[in-house]
């Protein structure tokens, strides 16, 4: 059975073997520098731990006004009232819905205009021109407009972070799409695919990490329209919730919207690093 | 396409140099003609009337400079290229012209890096084939290319030598009545290459498909093929019969013989060897 038992294939294996030892003997030499357990997952936090227990000292002995920035201990403590009161996850659940229903809009158009721009000609040629145009205009100056469009209700918060990340999502599906390998486009309709299980099962799969870099940078961008939109025009949300304590100079409650949107934004990247090295397990960029 | 019911291929009983000549052709396999094929680029002519019938079940290697049209050739055969003109035929075992199931392996193995090394042969079959027995068709013929262990893993994991027996498995799980192979081994490594040669020849001698070869390794040719074709400049230089037995061993004298001979025919005209 096996005809790759010739002398030449066997001194290929011994060949194989040697050179694995070889790599193995260095491997070890590279172990004798000893890491600590979890040294590298605890790594990244050491240098936001030192500022707070500096900002801390800081405050405490006296060198930083509570007027102009309230100690970490007090930013605690507005957490621990208005978590008590309700008003804190009140307001964190109406951004977050808000967030979430405008990455979902707007992430939904983008992604399908991508696709359809990378696979069709006709749309690409209608359409794309046009995208280019509107993605230039910062869509944050479109404030204004949107507030006589709409008021101050769920409406405007909804289309301005739509067409946040829209363009995001939108640039990076179409490149991902176009610029999926063409050989491996070519042996699928060799191999007899077309139309939607080509797209299934070539097109989708080789542009995805390109979109996965498209929706990370729309979780940036759909945070910071939020921020803006609900500071200038909302009733309620974290935005809101920061504007009102500015007009009581609580500098706790303002800081404590800032660090629960550092919170937000910092989740939404875990959650979407997570779902990229599901999806993209097969590369092994991502393997770990 | 028609869906094939697949069996585990047989190991062969043929020993080595035993007095059958020819490979029996296999039920599938078509019969391919050719008659005044010409392809022009723009004011670029490739193929410049190829007439050319390969029998079924025959080994045909086809073999020339770069830019010689011989890829040309092969890419019009699978239908990836339409010929500027000129006719191509399929004929059944019964002479009838026929639809081939066809099947090509590139110089590069071209599997899709998101599916498993089963689920890249499983491409090669007909859609809506049932899920397990798909998988184990896919199965059996990974086993055939001794890559049965490899079954659960990215493509990304294999070397480049086992990353070509899955496109070989992808392209042979359909059973194909004619298999191209378009450089197959140009990136392989030499010894990987011999290997792979064996497992070529092995798979062609049980499925008896109709077999075109695309290399510009006269070596290789020779130990392959029933029958050497050099093109020239588009045309037909040489069409040169190599009546051994298969398989062939490396390093037998009236192999090397042929082997010089069509070297200095494709080198000649330079005035080379």
């Amino acid at each position: 059975m096996s005809t790759f038992d010739t002398p030449f294939a066997r001194a290929g294996a011994e060949a194989g073997k040697t050179r694995a030892g070889g790599a193995r003997s260095g491997g070890a030499r590279a172990g004798f520098r000893l890491t600590l357990p979890g040294r590298d997952r605890l790594l990244p936090y050491l240098v936001p731990v030192a500022i707070v227990a500096l900002w801390q000292l800081g405050c405490s002995v006296g060198w930083i006004s509570s007027r102009i920035m309230p100690s970490p201990a007090d930013v605690a403590s507005a957490f621990w009232t208005t978590t008590i009161s309700g008003q804190l996850p009140e307001d964190v659940l109406v951004s977050a819905g808000r967030a979430f229903a405008g990455l979902l809009v707007g992430g939904s158009i983008g992604f399908l205009l991508g696709i359809a721009n990378g696979v069709s000609k006709l749309s690409e040629q209608l359409t794309d021109t046009v995208l280019q145009m509107l993605r230039t205009i910062p869509h944050l100056a479109m404030i204004p407009l949107v507030i006589l469009w709409f008021g101050i209700g769920e409406e405007s918060k909804l289309f301005l972070t739509s067409l946040g990340v829209l363009f995001p999502v939108y640039l990076n599906t179409y490149h991902g799409v176009r610029n999926v390998d063409r050989d491996l486009i070519e042996m699928g309709k060799v191999y007899g695919m077309s139309g939607w299980t080509l797209f299934r099962k070539v097109i989708f799969p080789g542009a995805l990490p390109s979109i996965f870099v498209g929706l990370r940078y729309a979780l940036g961008i759909m945070w910071l329209t939020l921020i803006v939109s609900e500071s200038i025009a909302a009733s309620s949300g974290i935005g809101h919730m920061a504007n009102n304590a500015r007009e009581f100079m609580m500098t706790d409650v303002v800081v404590l919207a800032l660090v629960i949107y550092a919170v937000l934004g910092k989740l939404a990247d875990i959650v979407a690093r997570a779902l990229e090295r599901q999806t993209l397990k097969w590369n092994p960029v991502y393997a770990k | 396409m028609t869906v094939i019911t697949h069996e585990r291929f047989h190991p062969s009983e043929a020993v080595e140099f035993d007095e059958s000549p020819a490979v029996t052709a296999g039920a599938g396999a078509a019969a391919i003609t050719l008659s005044g094929l010409e392809k022009s680029f723009g004011a670029n002519r490739v193929l410049r009337g190829i007439n050319l019938h390969i029998p079924a079940g025959q080994f045909v290697a086809v073999i020339g400079k770069s830019g010689c049209g011989k890829s040309t050739l092969l890419r019009i055969l699978m239908g990836l290229d339409e010929p500027t003109s000129g006719e191509l035929h399929f004929e059944g075992a019964d002479g009838a012209e026929i639809q081939p199931n066809a099947r090509i392996v590139f110089q590069e193995p071209r599997l899709l890096p998101w599916l498993s090394v089963a689920d890249n042969v499983v491409v090669g079959l007909a859609e809506g084939i049932e899920k397990k027995r798909a998988r184990a068709e896919a199965k059996a013929v990974l086993d055939e290319v001794q890559l049965a262990e490899k079954a659960g893993e990215w493509p990304a994991r294999l070397s480049g030598g086992q990353r070509q027996r899955v496109a070989l498995a992808r392209a042979l799980i359909s059973k194909p009545g004619i298999l191209a192979l378009d450089e197959p081994l140009g990136a392989l490594d030499a010894l990987t290459r011999i290997s792979m040669q064996q497992l070529l020849n092995r798979v062609w001698r049980e499925l008896g498909c109709t077999t075109v070869l695309v290399t510009h390794d006269v070596s290789e040719a020779v130990h392959l093929a029933d029958r050497v074709i050099v093109l020239e400049e588009g045309r037909i230089a040489l069409d040169l019969a190599i009546p051994y037995p298969h398989p062939r061993r490396h390093g037998n004298p009236a192999l090397a013989e042929l082997e010089g001979r069509l070297l200095s025919a494709i080198l000649g005209s330079e005035g080379g060897h």
